[in-house]
């Protein structure tokens, strides 16, 4: 019966979508007029390459415009990796018993490659937050990235450990960092995250004022925290608890 | 490009549909798997394939015809009247990332219920005391 | 012509990764097939024009969700419908 009433909901709520979705053409232009915008999509196509000159407009709405909004982001990505910390958490005093994150041991052409490769995965992931504001890419992507080169790292070796401390102290600088240049937009401009005047070139290394300041913070910060996740997710202790 | 702008208006309700009704499929197969399955993984998993689906269903909204990726270039500085709406974009980067911290928090728990209940069955799991 | 077809048999291997990832009772060839479902769905944000998002997608929906699925499974049981020792007994 229950499965009746579930089947009926779904095919209802698909016939909404569907319906919904037919009154919005695919490929139509909804960005409003470009020589004088109306809607936001037109005022930060135009916006992106002149006031701000920075050739990634994506980056532009993310860090400049919605600026607020990725303080917020970052903020929920720490209270996720805390709440995941402290739901997971499990007494050193009582317990002692060193956790195997790996079973098996890993065979030495795992081994090898992964010592060569973890140094690259590290500068595509810092190449792709620094290049942000340049070409596709920012700062989540180069810290996913970045999480998945220790991946690599902490299930080939058994015995490799990043500094927790280290991990900790870097995570807290870049989000502290990331709210003081807020504050310097605040105390010099006038509002939150207020960009600088002198903005620099379109396309140079240098561009867009803040922005790439904040997405190697946002990196640093999103690359140590999704670390943290994956080291303490690995170190789940096996079997059950009473 | 002129080429595609042709097959564009050519075959435009197949393209529609196959990019719509993809993502609404996804959102419908996800929200089937979230109510009737028993198993707290696998419900997670319909979580995760309902947040590809609304993601598939945001950057297609932002899509317009022949559009070019909203990235300048020097000397194409107005070349924005090609540029597809970057507005969805941005805020499916925002889903993207948050979606993935939900997971990890959601996974934890269905760990932790696991190691006190010794069944991962939403059936099995019965009393609310930890 | 081709880009097309590309794109239809792309949404078919979309729709079939997601029923298989519901309907499979071994949970880890589940959880990889939610990984083609991310695979295949970087390649429709790119085709839609948005570099960024794809990027995002290859990153953390194929490397980082799918490896913290496994970790889970690992933790718990593999297969979707083994019942515990505890619930055998009372019955």
């Amino acid at each position: 019966m229950k499965k009746y009433i579930i089947f009926i909901l779904i095919a209802i709520l698909g016939w909404t979508l569907a319906q919904t979705f037919k009154a919005i053409p695919f490929g139509a232009d909804r960005r409003g007029d470009l020589s004088n915008p109306n809607k936001v999509a037109a005022y930060y196509l135009r916006q992106s390459p002149e006031t701000l000159q920075t050739a990634n407009s994506i980056t532009a709405i993310v860090v400049n415009f919605r600026g607020f909004d990725t303080l917020g982001e970052v903020t929920v990505l720490f209270l996720a990796a805390t709440g995941l910390a402290s739901i997971l958490y499990r007494k050193e005093e009582e317990d002692k018993t060193e956790v195997e994150r790996v079973s098996l041991p890993s065979s030495s052409l795992v081994r090898t490659g992964a010592k060569i490769l973890f140094p690259l995965i590290l500068l595509l992931g810092i190449y792709v937050f620094v290049h942000g504001h340049l070409t596709p890419g920012g700062g989540f992507q180069g810290g996913a990235i970045i999480a998945t080169g220790f991946l690599l790292m902490l299930i080939t070796y058994k015995h490799f450990e990043t500094n927790h401390n280290v991990m900790v102290w870097l995570e807290s600088l870049a989000g502290l960092a990331f709210v003081l240049v807020g504050l310097y937009g605040l105390f010099m401009y006038g509002s939150f995250l207020q960009n600088t005047k002198s903005v620099g070139t379109l396309n140079d290394l240098i561009s867009g004022g803040l922005i790439p300041l904040i997405y190697i913070f946002i990196g640093i910060k999103v690359g140590t925290e999704l670390t943290n996740i994956l080291d303490i997710l690995l170190k789940i202790k096996p079997g059950r608890e009473q | 490009m002129t080429d595609f702008n042709e097959l564009f208006i050519k075959y435009k309700d197949l393209i529609t549909l196959a990019v719509y009704g993809t993502a609404i499929m996804l959102i419908i197969i996800g929200l089937y798997a979230v109510l009737l399955k028993k198993h707290l993984v696998k419900i997670v998993i319909g979580l995760s394939i309902i947040d590809a689906g609304i993601h598939l269903l945001f950057v297609a909204v932002g899509y317009i015809q022949n559009g070019t990726a909203p990235i300048f270039s020097p000397g194409y500085e107005q070349a924005a009247n090609r540029m597809v709406d970057p507005v969805p974009q941005a805020l499916v980067l925002t889903a993207i990332v948050i979606g993935f911290a939900v997971t990890a928090l959601a996974l934890s728990l269905v760990i932790r219920l696991y190691k006190h209940h010794h069944t991962a069955n939403i059936d099995q799991i019965k009393s609310l005391k930890w | 012509m081709a880009l097309i077809l590309f794109l239809i048999v792309m949404a078919i291997i979309l729709i079939a990764a997601a029923i298989y990832a519901v309907i499979q009772k071994d949970l880890l060839y589940a959880v990889l097939a939610t990984g083609i479902i991310s695979v295949v769905l970087s390649v429709f944000f790119y085709l839609l024009q948005a570099p960024d998002v794809a990027i995002t997608e290859a990153a953390i929906g194929i490397a980082l969700t799918t490896i913290i699925f496994i970790i889970t499974i690992r933790n718990t049981s593999r297969n979707e419908d083994e019942y515990s020792e505890d619930h055998i007994k009372k019955f």
